[in-house]
């Protein structure tokens, strides 16, 4: 697969209420790569992902997110969509109402495609669900948790995005749901399209090609996914500890 | 073309199911004050008068034990830009008998029009009503509906109505329900609607749950828009022992539009139960932040959130 950068985040910092929730936040990520950001909860995972896709409320103080060499700061989310980056939330929305079967052809329609079952059937079938058993079904409190965000992977496939960012794939899923979850990721990374998958879960680096680890709203560590998985696990010190101020000047940067 | 078909090809033009051509289907189509064609099928009666300038009375009966299997067709309307329809409605369905009612209210090109509906039904011990009543409105708003009912469900009975605005705008409405629900009977009552511009709705549901185990349920689901405005009052009472109810309003708006909802769950009996939700707001962030992520924009992911709320 070519090396292409297809995301760039320079010196990205955000505040919310006049606190600090990312400082000076830098990385890129290749076509067709997986980039694990890994931290504790509440580090400022989540609130990146926001940042990155333009959400309302979540505008950067400063700093540059590039897509495809294009600057996309200040955007609406729907236009960041439009060139490519779309988000998966860690807990789908619910939609009273609203079919599978409409769900995912709003994906197909919004990339100008003609809707057909048999494409949002493949969608259903790459996430293991029964195309016949939920086309019809509405995506409300009668799924569970990790039936939605199956339904949202298979959604954000038919949009063949360049970079997806999987907030949390792995929370509140069972272990079926989970292996399909990281099914669904290799195939991402196949098709070129460039994975930033957030998480709390150290297992989940095996499946990235580089990781980030995030502490308190900065980048403590970039490396190899082992490296940082062996450094979370072992060596962190959690943020609100009284060592962190030390323990962030002895880090070594990646 | 005469005046049945330019009404049945309105309510077509509007969406509406071609049923009128059916023999099985029994049907009744009213413009204004003028019968323009009736079909009758067995266990069914339908009499229609007309009282004075504008009004008829329509009588209808479901005979004892009948079971109607195809549903029945009222298409009411009025064609030109200005008019008044009053109809004044008494249903009765007899002992075990059962129907379903598709109402199809049709003002294609109202400017100033007004609707207005006076209904006695009574729904005898094991029968069961429902009545869907779908409205195809003109864009302008100037359609008024004024609509006032009055049910009584004998024992083990059931009601359902359905409110559906199909097509156009509102206008104004104004809908007032009472209900008596007796001894293991069932009271349903369901209103959706969508409000633009200035319309005006205004909803009073009521009902009175007297008999031991009976049950009642209101939802009322409205998204406004612009200068719309929307009244919803919700009244559940239960009165005996083993009566269960819930109350449900969901009223979503933006720009400057105003709603309100009153629900009032009056128990008067240890042994009953009423539960009831409300909720107003705008739509919401997740939902539509969801939609945006996946390239629509926000009048787009708006429109598709409401229309699952209406649909649901």
């Amino acid at each position: 697969m070519e090396k292409r950068k297809v995301l760039e985040v320079n010196n990205l910092n955000l505040e919310l209420d006049k606190s600090k929730i990312l400082t000076d936040f830098s990385f890129d990520l290749e076509k067709g790569e997986v980039l694990a950001v890994i931290g504790p909860n509440g580090c400022g995972k989540s609130s990146l992902a926001y940042t990155l896709m333009g959400l309302s409320g979540y505008e950067e103080k400063s700093g540059e997110i590039k897509l495809n060499d294009e600057k996309i700061n200040g955007m609406p989310t729907n236009k960041i969509a439009e060139r490519g980056m779309t988000l998966a939330w860690q807990e789908p929305a619910r939609y009273e109402g609203v079919s599978v079967r409409k769900f995912l052809s709003l994906s197909l329609k919004s990339q100008g495609e003609e809707v057909n079952d048999q494409k949002l059937a493949e969608a259903l079938e790459e996430v293991a669900i029964v195309p016949s058993k939920y086309l019809d079904r509405k995506i409300d409190d009668t799924l569970s948790g990790g039936e939605r965000k199956r339904i949202e992977l298979a959604s954000i496939l038919l949009m063949e995005p360049e970079v997806v960012i999987l907030d949390e794939p792995d929370s509140g899923v069972d272990v079926v749901a989970l292996n399909n979850i990281s099914q669904v990721i290799k195939d991402f990374r196949e098709k070129g399209t460039g994975v930033i998958l957030i998480t709390h879960n150290e297992e989940m680096l095996q499946m990235a090609d580089r990781s980030i680890l995030v502490c308190n709203g900065e980048i403590l560590r970039k490396g190899e996914p082992e490296d940082i998985s062996r450094y979370f696990k072992y060596e962190c010190v959690p943020c609100e500890d009284e060592n962190y101020q030390e323990h962030l000047e002895v880090s070594t940067f990646g | 073309m005469d005046d049945y078909e330019m009404m049945v090809d309105a309510y077509k033009e509007a969406g509406g199911d071609d049923v009128f051509a059916d023999s099985d289907v029994a049907h009744i189509v009213l413009e204004r004050d003028k019968v323009l064609g009736t079909n009758s099928v067995d266990g069914l009666e339908v009499e229609v008068k007309k009282q004075k300038k504008g009004m008829v009375a329509v009588k209808v009966t479901i005979l004892k034990n009948y079971k109607i299997s195809n549903p029945v067709h009222m298409c009411f309307g009025v064609l030109p830009e200005k008019g008044k329809q009053i109809i004044d409605m008494e249903v009765e369905v007899e002992k075990n008998a059962s129907v379903e009612i598709m109402a199809d209210c049709v003002f294609p090109n109202a400017t100033e029009v007004v609707h207005e509906m006076e209904a006695d039904i009574r729904v005898h011990e094991g029968g069961s009503y429902l009545y869907e009543e779908n409205h195809f409105h003109g864009d302008e708003g100037g359609v008024k509906v004024l609509a006032k009912s009055k049910i009584t469900l004998e024992k083990e009975s059931e009601f359902k109505t359905i409110f559906n605005l199909r097509k156009g705008r509102i206008g104004e409405i104004d809908f007032d329900y009472e209900s008596v629900v007796k001894e293991d009977a069932v009271l349903e009552m369901i209103a959706k609607m969508q409000g633009y511009a200035d319309d005006k709705i205004r909803i009073r549901e009521a009902g009175d749950l007297i008999g031991k185990g009976s049950r009642g349920y209101l939802e009322t689901k409205i998204a406004l828009q612009e200068e719309a405005e929307a009244e919803v009052l919700n009244e559940l009472t239960a009165l005996a022992d083993g009566a269960k109810g819930h109350v449900d309003c969901t009223e979503i708006i933006k720009d400057n539009a105003i709603a309100r909802a009153v629900p009032i769950v009056d128990v008067r009996d240890p042994g009953a139960k009423v539960t009831h939700e409300a909720a107003i707001g705008s739509v919401d962030n997740t939902q539509l932040q969801t939609l945006m992520a996946h390239g629509l924009d926000e009048e787009e992911a708006t429109d598709v959130i409401v229309q699952g709320m209406l649909n649901s």
